[in-house]
């Protein structure tokens, strides 16, 4: 919805809420639903409902509790039957600088503030530990926001006595245990608050009145990077980007003006701005996010372009590249699947506002920023919030080689007759065994990103993935894929529960990226050994429909199971006798360890 | 701007926030007359208030206003 996109109207939203919210129900969307806690110390109202707000717009519906009025530690530190009642997928604590119980006054010595710094940030951590132990799901903690007074002027920053030492300190002890603690978010009011205006962001107002820690006209700007972190966290982002060329990328038109006089390169204002967001998206592409072309040239043109001898990017930074004269929105679809990524993960970027309009007009599902004045293409595409990364993999490194290899492999399936001849050539080894501690992380961000190739849609946390792996009742299964392009990574999960003789299959997955290699048919063979060694005689599909994973309709028919039942929703059970199981896996050299 | 002109900018500020096209307020409407209208919406209402007509109110207007009327009256002042 326009109005929850950046940069969106904080004012309008917080006036227009009510009607808004009835708007988002109305979309009929199939929402994810997901229990938040708010552990507040100070008034979150208006919080909570905003956030709501933008969590409808990201397809997540909420139910919330809410703590009393800063009542946040009690609520964390001692027992809690209403809050264990409801079994929170997500905590959030927002507290700021006013739950600072003690800072430091003047007269004290280094050591009396240290002491002082050190007991303010174990009240945090103790209650941090005692969540995690009791509830084991994300926890999100704003980190704090400074004063808008300094007792010691500028000095209030290095000073061990100032307010604002005292902050800094206790926040970088917050990212401390932010960076050894999986499940566990900062979210960055200083940032924001910094981003808003402290003096707005402070204005005392709010406080006094109505006990808000910062001024409700900025609460939305807070709820919205809330919102982000938890999509991230249920694998929303945006998974690339699609760019125009020309005045997106560099000024000028190529076709018209040659390259020799498109504006670009250090020597001028205007060719800063331009070399500046390359050198952006370039940083953007490191994470994993994958840059694609959409552009109205010829591709000649477009290629000249990109090897402009002042340009960031190369024709070998992007994965899809499309220069032609066909309609913008079809190269869209054909960049999404020749990804092989639905088009809602994908964000068009473009400086012509007709360009736009007919994309958004034509795909609804495309993000398309606001892409107006070229030096605030930066802050537009960063503050949107569509890359909200949470955990940096070096998965994320890989991932640009990983989609370009498949279009290598791609290109390579026309050259053979058979597609087998085709999938012998890749010569695939694989690695199929139960969880092991080094790729929890990886399985725990494939359960959350995988939709399309996903029979139940299960997600699960790392805690929750950890503990699978240790509980004897489950049978686990990671599959790693390599082929002579490349390494894959764990590319497929499933996890499978023991009763007695039966088991039934509480997740199955797949990334997109190693669709028709036969790795399903490597994985079920695994998963039946396994099924044979713990004497298992059957075995228990099920399959949930979602507005995505449509390809994995007739999986466990495919594999051989036989349905034996089907709601109205579209909700299948398949069962599998195992009896004389004969490999389906023909192509792929397994390691089993 | 007349009395008139400002109570039919507000009717249009309390629809919004309360969601209710049905809402007109006068001097005399308080809290009491409009069913959601509680401590925490109330600070939407005047930011929203504040925003339409590009004025301020202070703490001390805010906690003793007694009905919509005083704060038409604080309005006219401001604009």
């Amino acid at each position: 919805m326009k109005e929850l996109e950046y940069p969106f109207d904080g004012d309008y939203i917080l006036k227009k809420k009510k009607t808004l919210k009835k708007e988002l129900l109305k979309q009929n969307k199939k929402f994810l639903e997901k229990n938040i806690a708010i552990l507040g110390g100070s008034t979150t109202n208006d919080i909570k409902l905003v956030l709501e707000l933008f969590l409808l717009n990201y397809g997540i519906k909420p139910n919330f509790y809410e703590s009393e009025y800063n009542k946040f530690w009690e609520d964390a530190m001692f027992e809690n039957k209403e809050l264990e009642e409801f079994k929170p997928d997500i905590i959030y604590i927002c507290t700021s600088n006013k739950n600072i119980i003690n800072f430091p006054s003047l007269s004290e010595s280094k050591e009396e503030v240290n002491e002082k710094l050190n007991s303010e940030y174990i009240r945090f951590e103790s209650m941090w530990q005692n969540l995690k132990n009791k509830y084991q799901c994300p926890i999100i903690q704003n980190n704090f926001d400074y004063l808008s007074y300094r007792i010691l002027g500028n000095k209030d920053a290095t000073d061990y006595r100032g307010k604002i030492n005292f902050i800094t300190k206790l926040n970088l002890m917050f990212y401390d245990y932010a960076e050894n603690n999986a499940n566990f978010y900062i979210l960055d009011i200083n940032y924001l608050s910094s981003q808003y205006g402290l003096d707005k962001w402070q204005d005392p107002f709010y406080w006094y009145m109505y006990k808000y820690a910062m001024a409700v006209p900025a609460i939305p700007l807070l709820s919205f990077n809330l919102a982000n972190i938890i999509k991230a966290i249920y694998g929303k982002n945006k998974k690339g980007l699609v760019l125009d060329l020309d005045n997106t990328l560099w000024g000028g038109i190529v076709g018209d003006d040659g390259v020799d006089n498109l504006i670009i390169g250090e020597e001028t204002s205007e060719g800063q701005v331009y070399t500046d967001f390359q050198k952006y998206l370039k940083e953007i592409s490191q994470m994993g996010i994958l840059l694609n072309i959409n552009s109205k040239n010829d591709l000649e043109n477009a290629l000249a372009g990109l090897n402009h001898i002042d340009g960031i990017l190369k024709p070998d930074d992007f994965i899809v590249i499309k220069a032609n004269w066909e309609p913008k929105s079809n190269n869209m679809l054909a960049i999404a699947s020749e990804l092989n990524l639905g088009v809602d993960s994908l964000v068009f970027v473009d400086d012509n506002p007709a360009e736009r309009a007919i994309v958004k007009d034509y795909i609804n599902d495309v993000a398309v920023p606001e892409m107006n004045e070229p030096y605030k293409y930066i802050q537009v595409i960063d503050h949107s919030g569509y890359f909200e990364n949470i955990n940096l993999s070096g998965d994320d490194f890989k991932k640009n080689k990983m989609y370009k290899d498949n279009i290598e492999r791609n290109k390579m399936i026309s050259s053979f007759e058979n597609y087998g001849d085709y999938l012998k050539s890749l010569n695939m080894k694989a690695t199929i065994d139960k969880f092991e501690p080094i790729y929890m992380a990886r399985i725990a961000q494939l359960t959350n990103k995988s939709n399309q190739f996903n029979l139940t849609t299960k997600r699960y946390t790392q805690n929750e993935i950890e503990d699978t792996a240790n509980n004897a009742e489950y049978i686990t299964l990671y599959g790693k894929l390599e082929d002579k392009f490349g390494d894959n990574g764990v590319v497929s999960v499933v996890i499978g529960k023991k009763t007695n003789e039966k088991l039934d299959i509480d997740l199955w997955i797949m990334s997109c990226r190693v669709l028709k290699r036969d790795m399903e048919f490597a994985m079920m063979d695994s998963l039946i050994k396994e099924c044979i060694k713990h004497s298992i005689k059957e075995v228990y599909g099920y399959y949930y429909p979602t507005v995505k994973n449509g390809m994995v309709k007739d999986f466990y028919k495919i594999q051989g199971f036989t349905k034996i039942s089907e709601d109205k929703d579209g909700n299948t059970v398949w069962k599998f006798v195992i009896n004389d199981y004969k490999n389906k896996n023909k192509f792929i050299d397994v390691e089993e360890k | 701007m007349t009395r008139e002109e400002i109570y039919k900018q507000l009717d249009e500020v309390f629809q919004d926030v309360f969601d209710d096209e049905s809402i007109q307020v006068n001097d005399s409407t308080t809290a009491d007359d409009i069913e959601d209208w509680d401590s925490l919406e109330h600070i939407n209402l005047v930011v929203a208030i504040e925003n339409k007509f590009g004025i301020k109110f202070n703490m001390n207007e805010v906690t003793s206003m007694k009905n919509v009327g005083e704060m038409v009256d604080i309005i006219l002042e401001r604009i």
